[in-house]
């Protein structure tokens, strides 16, 4: 354990025993390099708590089938289990109906989905697709296939040297021809919050539906998708302290209805003959194929274990952090912090003079520290700002403010060696 | 898990700070852009070869500290070798940081000091691409890409 105290008290954010969630993690309880194990990677994917392995465990250990199928008593539970995991998300997201809940493989898949089934159709030569400067490659790489395919085009807003949407940018952007709008809630280059809400009000305007992608803001804030007036949205399960291979499309059910299948197996239709098949109802219409049955279960324990803690507290302990974070990089010579954005979420970014992101995430990674250094698969915002990569930490809800300090320390270190 | 300095040894340090032969080689025989998608590394090499020798070789780009190191070690080491000697060379160091078992040998010289980079299998890449360059320079070959 390191003895330093943090510059200044925190009280706001005391209501998280951060040392006691800490326990609920069982990776913290080794040590890394000899020392403790300070992670600040979970931009890319977080840690698992003690109550999602259990429960996948339980689900393989305890009640194992596959699901929709037997009459006998193990397949009814575990399909029991399984779908009451929608009820979760909806409750987590504040949807209407469980119905709108499509378990896929994780954000890039929910992307691709909504690209293919809902957009597709809807596409030929001339339309448009609305999207922003700081999207992931997720939300640009699906798109650009469509384009290719149907002959539309796909429309970029770009982002300002704070690493903000320009809204009138945006919306000076939404015309006739755009027929479809994918957005980013939270940057995870930039940890940039988008004004989400009031891009999806204008784009309202002319008729066209809006994809926000969540995979960032999920659990880091609190989601309302009532309340932001989506017609879809997307998140990742081991984001968000849950399994990988699992996540979320959520979608309008009128929506979702119209829409054509994505894969087509078993699971997804009401009947089939030679000639033709009905297509069962959402969510199942989309859900070809036996799914990821533990790692939705996995996935329903991580929300059950977020909720239990409060996004919004999750939301105010990352808060605090990010601003000491960002006070104590500015006192380090030589960082330059990118994206500096009047709404951030728990996201830093940031350059240390010439140095290399590879060579501070190595030299960070012997000192325990696990940050990400390279291009965050967001290479447009890195050729925005004219530079190959970054170094980015980023947080959890179990990060305390000594992991703060010894990433600063540590920083000296690269100073030593590079500068 | 070694030590830091076992990886940044003081001569990588040094040519990180110090590259030699950073520069455009004008006019040349052969030039080739090599680029580590991983981490967004890019090298151009540049060289004239006057009757199978490198007479003259240059690099540009930007890179993290083991690349730029090694591109400017590898630089240094070639100037004034025939062709065949600088690929027995690629292939000799490309042993060296990719097999446990290799050892540094004397005729690789300074360039042993990379050996440290096989404990960080995610930085074989970043040592590795100079020379990959230069391999698809001396091969005619525009564009190489570690992936
Ligand atoms: C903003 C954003 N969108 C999409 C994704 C893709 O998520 P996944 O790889 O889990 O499908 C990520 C993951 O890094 C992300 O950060």
């Amino acid at each position: 354990m390191s003895t330093v105290t943090p510059m200044q008290t925190h009280d706001a954010v005391t209501p998280l025993a951060v040392e006691r969630l800490r326990a609920d993690f069982p990776i913290f309880a080794r040590p890394m390099n000899g020392k403790r194990l300070v992670f600040l990677d979970n931009a890319a994917s977080a840690q698992k708590p003690e109550a999602v392995i259990r429960a996948i465990d339980e689900c393989y250990g305890e009640y194992y089938a596959n699901i929709h199928r037997g009459v006998y008593q193990l397949s009814q539970r575990s399909t029991q289990a399984y779908e009451a995991v929608r009820g979760k998300v909806r409750a987590l997201l504040n949807g209407a109906d469980d119905r709108e809940v499509v378990f896929v493989r994780g954000a890039t898949e929910a992307i691709n989905l909504v690209a293919h089934s809902y957009v597709r159709p809807r596409l030929g030569p001339g339309d448009e697709i609305l999207i922003t400067g700081m999207e992931h490659h997720s939300n640009i790489v699906p798109w650009q296939l469509l384009c290719e395919e149907t002959g539309a085009t796909l429309v970029v807003s770009p982002i300002t040297d704070k690493g903000e949407v320009d809204v009138e940018d945006f919306r000076s952007r939404l015309t006739a021809r755009t027929k479809f709008v994918s957005i980013v809630h939270v940057s995870n280059a930039l940890g940039t919050v988008n004004p989400v809400q009031e891009m999806i009000a204008a784009a309202h305007e002319f008729g066209v539906a809006v994809l926000v992608d969540g995979a960032q803001s999920v659990p880091h804030l609190s989601v309302d998708v009532a309340e932001l007036d989506c017609d879809f949205y997307c998140f990742s399960g081991h984001k968000i302290y849950g399994p990988s291979g699992v996540g979320v499309l959520w979608g309008r059910l009128d929506l979702l209805r119209e829409m054509r299948p994505y894969q087509g197996g078993g699971e997804m239709i009401r009947y089939v003959t030679f000639e033709r098949s009905e297509f069962a109802e959402p969510p199942q219409r989309f859900e070809a194929g036996t799914p990821n049955i533990a790692g939705v279960v996995g996935l329903g324990a991580a929300i059950d274990y977020v909720c239990a803690i409060g996004t919004e507290r999750i939301a105010a302990h990352e808060h605090a952090l990010l601003e000491y974070a960002t006070a104590r990089l500015g006192e380090v010579e030589g960082v330059r912090i990118i994206g500096t954005a009047t709404a951030k979420a728990g996201v830093i970014s940031f350059l240390m003079g010439r140095v290399h992101p590879h060579d501070i995430g190595t030299v960070l990674d012997l000192e325990g520290v696990a940050i990400r250094a390279g291009h965050h698969c967001a290479q447009p915002v890195m050729q925005r700002y004219g530079i190959p990569a970054t170094a980015r930490a980023s947080f959890g809800l179990y990060n305390t403010y000594d992991d703060v300090d010894v990433l600063v320390r540590a920083l000296d270190k690269v100073r030593e060696l590079f500068i | 898990m070694s030590d830091l300095r076992d990886l940044y040894q003081e001569v990588i340090l040094d040519h990180n700070k110090h590259p030699r032969n950073f520069r455009s080689v004008e006019p040349h025989s052969h030039q080739a852009n090599g680029y580590n998608p991983l981490c967004g590394d890019r090298v151009t090499i540049q060289l004239s070869v006057e009757g199978g020798v490198i007479a003259q070789i240059g690099f540009q780009g930007d890179g993290c500290a083991i690349s730029t190191a090694s591109a400017s070690l590898m630089t240094e080491a070639l100037e004034g070798r025939t062709v065949e000697e600088a690929q027995a060379l690629f292939d000799r160091f490309h042993d060296l940081v990719t097999r446990d078992d290799a050892y540094p040998e004397a005729a690789l010289g300074k360039i042993a000091v990379l050996a440290g980079v096989r404990d960080y299998p995610m930085r074989v890449k970043c040592a590795t691409l100079a020379w990959h360059t230069l391999h698809a320079a001396l091969a005619e070959k525009d564009e190489v890409s570690t992936e």
